[in-house]
């Protein structure tokens, strides 16, 4: 429920900052379909947790640490919405200024996603393949068309 | 949900409008935001709302689980001939102006559009798959507990 108000709260959030396709994502796959699978989930667990027996001191600071290594991370990065950072001076212009005259079509994104980088696309494609398949295979439900398929082997015997 | 009348109607109203919505997304992509990942997504939670509010049995009449798991599959395999061409007409992996023999532009658009519906297939098919995985697991709850 939190996380379907916070996902569309932040399908807003990326609208004010002109990411419409991302908020579009964002609305469907966070606030739409992870609550489905997350309710469809619970439905499938046992109501009460079971109480571990392990202290809870190694993960807090386990996460503590990691959390730390992130934020050090960033200290790095340039400073938001700052005019010099390399994604504004590299490939952006160049990607801005060549679409008119390459591909002709007035969505610079869809052109960077499916023609320049057609590469990192059809890798994403592959990943979200994968997943599902990983879905499918652990939850035992990529048999194909099992009737027929048990009809055929009567028919063997 | 049979007695949740109000659900029922308004999901009928909405399913046509999601889809349609999800159509206009994928082939309309080149000009306004959203392409293939943005439509398939739409797609599969028009079809999951459709299994939730109805049955889900009535969702996999519309499209059932074998087609579905054939739609993975395709999506990633269109994409990647599409790339697979470009290299018979002696140019490189994925470089779709070897589509149109005749402008290297129109080519660009044919091959943005194939790849994109590519994605569209794979990524709705992958939604609808985990939905319908998860979903023919439940233990039937029974009705009047909602």
């Amino acid at each position: 429920m939190l996380s379907g108000v916070f996902s569309l709260l932040s399908a807003l959030l990326l609208i004010t900052l002109d990411a419409v396709d991302v908020a579009f994502t964002e609305a469907a796959v966070g606030a739409g379909i992870s609550i489905v699978l997350m309710l469809s989930t619970l439905t499938l667990t046992s109501r009460r947790e079971k109480k571990s027996k392990n202290s809870n001191l190694i993960p807090l600071v386990i996460v503590t640490l990691t959390g730390l290594v992130l934020i050090y991370g960033t200290l790095d990065m340039p400073n938001f919405g700052a005019a010099d950072t390399p994604s504004q001076i590299h490939v952006a212009r160049e990607y801005i200024k060549r679409t008119p005259e390459d591909i002709h079509i007035p969505n610079i994104v869809t052109a960077i996603l499916g023609s320049y980088r057609g590469y990192d696309t059809l890798g994403e494609t592959a990943v979200i393949f994968t997943a599902g398949i990983g879905v499918l295979l652990i939850l035992g439900r990529l048999s194909l068309r099992p009737r027929r398929r048990t009809k055929k082997i009567e028919k063997v015997l | 949900m049979k007695h949740h009348l109000i659900l029922r109607v308004i999901t009928k109203l909405l399913v046509g409008p999601i889809m349609l919505f999800a159509f206009y997304v994928q082939f309309h992509g080149d000009y306004s935001p959203g392409g293939g990942f943005q439509a398939g997504v739409i797609m599969a939670v028009g079809i999951i709302i459709y299994g939730i509010v109805f049955d889900m049995e009535h969702a996999k009449k519309v499209l059932p689980a074998w087609f579905v798991h054939k739609m993975l599959a395709f999506g990633v395999l269109l994409y990647t001939f599409t790339g697979v061409i470009s290299f018979f007409r002696g140019k490189n992996f994925l470089d779709y102006s070897a589509l149109s023999p005749h402008s290297a532009i129109h080519g660009q658009h044919y091959g943005i559009l194939i790849i994109e519906l590519g994605v569209g297939i794979t990524v709705s098919g992958v939604m609808i798959a985990i939905y319908y995985a998860f979903g023919s697991r439940t233990s039937e709850i029974n009705d009047a507990e909602w």
